[in-house]
């Protein structure tokens, strides 16, 4: 069982509300990403949740049991950390069975844990090494294998992916969600990077502040974001955010349009422009186009084989039905165009 | 003409550097030629020639006992050591990892007390120890030593353990160890470089200590230090013995720190993090 409640969790360092009240349910296996931009309190959130900072108000339930007041070693979580904190001083099936050794499981069991693990994570040929003898992924992957020994009700997962290369990253990003797959354990993901977000959570939690701004599944969140906030900052590229008369057009004081809900023509459209800088990526085409009458320079995500170039007139038509628009104070207006 | 240059710069700073180190370094050369003259010589004016007799070590080991002074000044230097690693390690664990915004005033505080001259707080700690009966035993002044080393003993661990990485110490919490296990496996064996020099400079600082072991002791307690002083006698001086006494006083020490040169140097931390 992995079930996580935080009720009206707050927490402060001296008159800094960091987290301000605070209210979330995480789900038995479930896989949960916290994504925001930095400063916005997630880390600081896992770290209430795994117990390594004392919480200032509110309550931690775990299972249904109230653990606010527990340490950290009793909440049967498992955490894996951005810089790995492997142990130096000892070799890999050291590191894998040091939780195992804390909880005095019988060393035949050990054994058999730590086989397991090794295989699983392809740690196999490295368990006599030392940390120090590794490459970043294969500590990471030390790192999971000694939070997965531990046969937690959660894992804590902050960051972990971010010190290593963009290759290595997608490769380790499979290989978690594989275990998640695997174990169907509850997972806590921190992340800043929206991509991780988008491909690796059951639901994803958008901080901003301390406060969550949104809580849905990825496609969620990626339809109906609540405010332009969200809508700013979930989708890659991101979406396009046009105020003015283009806005009011719409009947809302901002609209927002993803690059992908744009279509190009050269003769007719809404919005005639002038493209820009055009980046081809085999696949797909984004070219940034300068809108007559627009404030903002407008992304537009195309085929790989259109043929347009710096300084040519398009015309752009955005696709009203996947328009969002918002209001005054930058929340979502429900109602349909 | 640049490579010729760095090559004389380099030449100037190894002259400049042997030269420091020699200056440094004779007093104790000395020492050991004095140790190596007899008595006559000793006196007799500058010489850098000895006629190397062993004379004088002779006459301090058959006049005074050499033993007893060098066994009181190992259990003095070892014993209060690990006496103040035992408070030590607690106390530096505790402010470089859970720091309050008062830590540095207190570390700032017990790096006063050395600033303090020992001679100012002679009577009352004298008035103590004749009273609580600890005048010349080795507990009493292996708790003394053990104190007044004790600032810097806390503040070089402190140092030592900011270096470690907090999040390894977190992964430990999360991987259920308690506060003990935490210290004994992860803390201590990661900080055994600096534990270990830490260690060697107190049993140094320990070893030479001469204002308290002086005061302090007649003869049950006495170590080196003390041993060393009794031949500076009111009758005369005798500067081959004391030579001599001084050499060997200081020989166990000296061969101790060689060996242990490297082992102090080397870093274990590499690899834990990033």
């Amino acid at each position: 069982m992995g079930r996580i409640t935080l009720e009206n969790v707050t927490k402060r360092f001296g008159d800094v509300e960091v987290i301000p009240p605070l209210n979330l349910d995480i789900d038995d296996g479930e896989f949960v990403v916290f994504v925001g931009p930095s400063g916005c309190g997630k880390s600081t959130l896992l770290r209430l949740i795994a117990g390594l900072e004392d919480t200032s108000g509110g309550r931690i339930l775990i299972d249904g049991q109230d653990a606010t007041e527990t340490p950290p070693a009793k909440r049967g979580l498992a955490m894996v950390f951005q810089s790995y904190a492997l142990y130096p001083h000892m070799s890999v099936r050291k590191n894998i069975a040091f939780p195992m050794r804390m909880a005095s499981v019988p060393q035949d069991e050990q054994d058999r844990r730590i086989e397991a693990a090794a295989k699983a994570l392809n740690l196999t040929d490295y368990l006599d090494r030392k940390p120090g003898q590794l490459s970043g992924g294969q500590r990471q992957r030390v790192a999971i294998g000694r939070a997965i020994v531990r046969e937690p009700s959660a894992f804590l997962f902050d960051e972990p992916l971010s010190n290593l290369d963009a290759a290595l990253r997608v490769g380790m990003r499979l290989e978690i969600s594989e275990l998640h797959n695997r174990l169907k354990t509850t997972m806590v993901y921190v992340t800043h990077d929206q991509v991780e977000a988008m491909t690796m959570a059951d639901k994803i939690v958008v901080l901003r502040a301390g406060h969550i701004e949104q809580v849905g599944s990825p496609m969620e969140l990626y339809r109906a974001p609540k405010n332009l906030f969200v809508a700013g900052f979930i989708g890659s590229p991101k979406m396009n955010l046009l105020s003015g008369p283009a806005a009011a057009e719409y009947g809302a004081e901002t609209i927002g349009i993803r690059p992908e809900h744009i279509g190009v023509s050269a003769t007719t459209g809404t919005w005639q422009g002038r493209v820009g800088v055009s980046e081809h990526l085999g696949s797909d085409t984004f070219f940034y186009v300068e809108g007559t009458g627009l404030a903002e320079t407008i992304t537009v995500r195309a085929g790989g084989d259109i043929d347009l170039h710096h300084g040519d007139t398009v015309f752009l038509t955005p696709d009203t039905a996947q328009m969002h628009r918002f209001d005054a104070a930058g929340d979502r207006i429900a109602a349909p165009i | 003409m640049a490579r010729a240059s760095s090559t004389r710069s380099k030449i100037g700073y190894t002259i400049a550097a042997w030269a420091v180190a020699l200056t440094l370094f004779f007093p104790i050369l000395y020492t050991i030629i004095t140790s190596l003259k007899t008595e006559q010589e000793a006196i007799s004016g500058f010489s850098l020639i000895p006629s190397f007799t062993w004379s004088s070590f002779e006459a301090v080991q058959t006049q005074n006992d050499y033993w007893k002074p060098f066994t009181n000044s190992v259990i003095l230097a070892v014993g209060s050591t690990i006496l103040a690693l035992i408070v030590a390690i607690p106390a530096a664990w505790a402010m470089a990892f859970s720091p309050t915004k008062h830590t540095k005033n207190i570390l700032m505080w017990m790096l006063s007390t050395k600033m303090m001259p020992a001679v100012a707080v002679l009577v009352p700690i004298y008035l103590i120890f004749l009273r609580t009966g600890l005048m010349d035993t080795r507990i009493g002044l292996t708790v003394m030593l053990m104190l007044i080393n004790l600032p810097i003993v806390v503040w070089m661990l402190y140092t030592y353990f900011r270096e470690i990485p907090g999040e390894i110490l977190e992964a430990a919490r999360m991987d259920g160890a308690g506060l003990r296990d935490e210290i004994l496996y992860v803390l201590t064996p990661m900080a055994i470089p600096g534990i270990a020099s830490t260690m060697l400079l107190n049993v140094i600082l320990a070893w030479n200590e001469a204002f308290w072991t002086i005061q302090l002791t007649t003869t049950n307690a006495a170590p080196l230090s003390a041993f060393i002083a009794s031949f500076s006698s009111p009758q005369g001086l005798f500067w081959a013995k004391l030579s001599a006494a001084s050499v060997m006083a200081i020989a166990p020490i000296l061969i101790m720190g060689w060996f242990s040169q490297k082992q102090l140097v080397r870093g274990l931390t590499f690899g834990a993090v990033k």
